[in-house]
C-alpha cells in the first residue's frame, strides 16, 4: 500500500533486467552435456555403425542453445514464463538421462548391444522404417476404434437396460455375471476359429473388453442415480423415456466415464495380444515381427509410439470427458 | 427478493387458472417394511376448496410427507379416494407440483434448464421459453439463469426449485417441508414470497411442516396429525388477515392451543 514510497529511490522496475530462469540455464547444461558426449566420444561399433550419432548430437545441442535462450529470457515474458516453469527440472533430468544413456549403450557399451540401443539408432528407425511403422499406427487406431466404439455402445446399453429395466435385467445379468469376469484374451483361440477374418474376432475381442466395464459402470451409475430426481421429474409430466435420457443417462455419466476409462486400458492390452497372435497388421504384429528378426532398435521404437498412441487417446477421453461433465467442477474433485 | 410489480399487478387478462378442490376419502396407506405391514396414515379425510392454503402439521416421520406423495399421484394409496376436482388421481399430473424438502435440482442442468425441465418434458419448451424466465423473475433468481446448482446457496437453490414448479402454472401446489432445511433469515423471507405468490396465483395448497408458527402465519388451515400412524387429530382455521405477524396476540394463542394437541404444550410456557 506504501509502494509508492518505497520504491521511489530505486530504478525504474522495468529498467532492471528480472534475472535468470535457473532451471533454463541447468537444461542447457546437461544439454550440451550430452551433445559433447555423443558427439565427442566414438561409438563402440563392433556390431552396427550408426549413421545419426552426429544429427543427435546437434539436435541436442540446438535445444541446449534454445535452453540458454529461455533461460536468459523466459523471465522477461510473463506469459512465456508461466508456461515453462513446470517444464524446467524435467528438461534438466532428460538432458542428463541422454547423456547417461548415450554413455551406457553407443559409448561404453555397458548395457549389452543388440538388446539396448542408443537414441541414434531409434533416429535410424524412425528414419528408414517410418512408413511401415505409420501404417501399423493406422491399422492399429483403425481396429481400436471399431472394437472400441462397438463395445462402448453395446455396454453403455446394456448398463442403462440393467440399470433400469427388471426383465432385461432378469436375463443380462446371470449372462454378465458369468462371462463378464473372463478375460476377452480367453476367447481369442476360439474368436479366431469362429469368426471369418481375424480382424472380425478382434473387433469382438476388443469390443467384448471394453463393454464390460462401461456396461458394469452404466448399470451402477443408473442404478445410483437419486430417486427423487425421477419423482421431481414424474411429477412434472416427464415419460418414461424422457427419464431413462433426460434423468439417468445424464446422472449417470460420470461412472459411464469411469468405464469408459477401464474399458480404453482393456483394449489396449487386447489389441496387441490380438495382433500378436492373429492379425497380420497394427503396432502388436510390428512388435511380433521385430522380435523375429531381433531388431531391438525397431521394437523400442514401435513401443515409444504405442505408449504416444495410448497416452494420446487417453488424454482424448479426458478432454471429452472434461466437455460433457464441466458441471461436475465444484462439486467432485477430480 | 420476489417481483414486486408481477405480484400486485392485478390479473392480467387471462386469469391465472383458480385452484383445484381436494377431496380425500378415508385414506389409508401401509408400507412393507421386511414382510411387516408398516402402517402410515390411518383412515384419513379432508377437503380443500379451490385456492385454499392448507398446512399439515404432525410430529416428524407421522406420514404426512406420503400423504403428499399419495396426493401428488407418486404412489396410490393403500385403500381410500382421492379426488382432485372430482376426478380420481391415478398418476402424477404437471398441474400438481411437488417442491421438496431437498431442492433437487439435476446438477448437470444450468438454473435455466432445470426450471424449463417440466416444459421438456411436455415438449412444450420450444413455444413457451418466455414462461421459463417469467418463473425465474417471479422468484428472483434472472440473473443466475446460467448458473449451475452447485453455485446456488440453499435459499436460492430453494428459490429454483419454486421456479420450476410455478414454470407449469400448477392448480395444486405440494410444499413438503421446502423450507425446513433453510437458514432463520432466508426462511422468513420466503415465508412471505410464498404467501404473496399464492395470492397472487390463486392455486390450492397443500404445505406439510412440523413447524407450528409457519403453519399459523402461511396457512389458511391448519390440520394437525397424530404421530405414526397418522390420524387427523385437529383441524383449526387461521382467519386472520395477511401479512401476519409473529408477534399476533390472536397467533400466539392459537399457536399455544396447536402445540397443546401436539402434546408439547407445557413445554413451552
Amino acid at each position: 500500500m506504501s509502494g509508492a514510497v518505497d520504491i521511489a529511490g530505486e530504478a525504474h522496475p522495468a529498467l532492471r533486467w528480472p534475472g535468470l530462469w535457473w532451471p533454463g540455464i541447468l537444461a542447457a547444461i546437461t544439454w550440451a552435456a550430452a551433445a559433447a558426449v555423443t558427439q565427442g566420444l566414438p561409438d563402440q561399433v563392433d556390431i552396427i555403425e550408426w549413421t545419426q550419432t552426429g544429427n543427435v548430437a546437434i539436435a541436442q545441442a540446438a535445444l541446449a542453445g534454445l535452453f540458454l535462450v529461455l533461460g536468459l529470457t523466459a523471465r522477461l515474458l510473463p506469459a512465456l514464463h508461466r508456461r515453462v516453469v513446470p517444464l524446467g527440472p524435467w528438461l534438466v533430468v532428460l538432458g542428463a538421462a541422454l547423456a547417461g544413456w548415450q554413455l551406457l549403450t553407443a559409448k561404453f557399451s555397458v548395457l549389452p548391444m543388440p538388446f539396448f540401443v542408443p537414441p541414434q539408432q531409434l533416429v535410424e528407425v524412425y528414419q528408414d522404417d517410418w512408413r511401415r511403422l505409420a501404417e501399423s499406427v493406422l491399422a492399429s487406431l483403425w481396429l481400436l476404434a471399431r472394437g472400441y466404439a462397438l463395445g462402448a455402445a453395446v455396454g453403455f446399453v446394456v448398463g442403462v437396460g440393467l440399470g433400469w429395466s427388471k426383465h432385461f435385467g432378469y436375463w443380462a445379468h446371470p449372462l454378465m455375471r458369468l462371462v463378464g469376469p473372463l478375460p476377452a484374451t480367453a476367447w481369442l483361440p476360439l474368436a479366431f476359429f469362429l469368426f471369418p477374418s481375424s480382424a472380425s474376432a478382434s473387433t469382438f475381442l476388443i469390443a467384448l473388453a471394453t463393454g464390460f466395464p462401461v456396461a458394469v459402470l452404466t448399470w451402477s451409475g443408473v442404478a445410483s442415480v437419486d430417486p427423487d430426481f425421477y419423482d421431481v421429474a414424474r411429477t412434472l409430466g416427464a415419460k418414461p423415456r424422457f427419464l431413462v435420457l433426460k434423468v439417468a443417462i445424464p446422472a449417470a455419466l460420470p461412472h459411464v466415464f469411469v468405464g469408459l476409462f477401464m474399458g480404453l486400458g482393456a483394449s489396449f492390452a487386447v489389441l496387441v495380444v490380438a495382433e500378436m497372435l492373429g492379425v497380420r497388421s497394427g503396432l502388436g504384429w510390428y512388435l511380433s515381427w521385430a522380435q523375429g528378426w531381433a531388431a531391438y532398435g525397431n521394437m523400442y521404437a514401435a513401443l515409444l509410439v504405442m505408449a504416444l498412441m495410448c497416452s494420446g487417446l487417453i488424454t482424448l477421453l479426458f478432454k471429452l470427458r472434461d466437455r460433457l461433465l464441466s458441471w461436475q467442477k465444484g462439486v467432485v474433485k477430480w | 427478493m420476489v417481483n414486486a410489480d408481477l405480484l400486485t399487478a392485478p390479473p392480467p387478462a387471462e386469469t391465472p387458472l383458480p385452484g383445484v378442490a381436494l377431496d380425500l376419502r378415508h385414506i389409508s396407506h401401509e408400507y412393507r417394511l421386511k414382510g411387516e405391514p408398516l402402517p402410515v396414515l390411518d383412515d384419513v379425510s379432508l377437503t380443500a376448496v379451490p385456492g385454499e392454503f392448507v398446512a399439515l402439521l404432525g410430529p416428524s416421520g407421522c406420514g404426512k410427507s406420503t400423504l403428499l406423495r399419495l396426493v401428488a399421484g407418486l404412489e396410490p394409496p393403500t385403500a381410500g379416494e382421492l379426488l382432485v376436482d372430482d376426478a380420481p388421481v391415478t398418476g402424477p399430473d404437471p398441474s400438481r407440483v411437488v417442491v421438496f424438502q431437498d431442492p433437487t435440482l439435476y446438477p448437470w442442468r444450468t438454473v435455466w434448464r432445470n426450471a424449463a425441465l417440466g416444459l421438456e418434458a411436455r415438449g412444450l419448451l420450444r413455444q413457451q421459453k418466455h414462461r421459463v424466465d417469467e418463473a425465474l423473475a417471479v422468484v428472483g433468481l434472472d440473473g443466475f439463469a446460467s448458473a449451475f446448482p452447485h453455485q446456488l446457496s440453499g435459499g436460492m437453490a430453494q428459490r429454483a426449485a419454486l421456479a420450476r414448479a410455478l414454470v407449469n402454472e400448477p392448480r395444486l401446489l405440494i410444499l413438503d417441508e421446502p423450507l425446513g432445511k433453510l437458514d432463520s433469515l432466508t426462511r422468513i423471507a420466503m415465508q412471505g414470497e410464498l404467501v404473496r405468490l399464492w395470492q397472487a396465483k390463486g392455486f390450492t395448497t397443500l404445505l406439510v411442516t412440523h413447524d407450528v408458527e409457519e403453519a399459523l402465519l402461511l396457512a389458511t388451515r391448519v390440520v394437525v396429525f397424530s404421530p405414526r400412524p397418522a390420524r387427523i387429530r385437529a383441524e383449526i382455521k387461521v382467519d386472520l388477515p395477511y401479512p401476519r405477524h409473529r408477534d399476533d396476540p390472536k397467533l400466539v394463542e392459537l399457536r399455544r392451543d396447536v402445540l397443546g394437541l401436539l402434546g408439547v404444550g407445557d413445554a413451552t410456557q
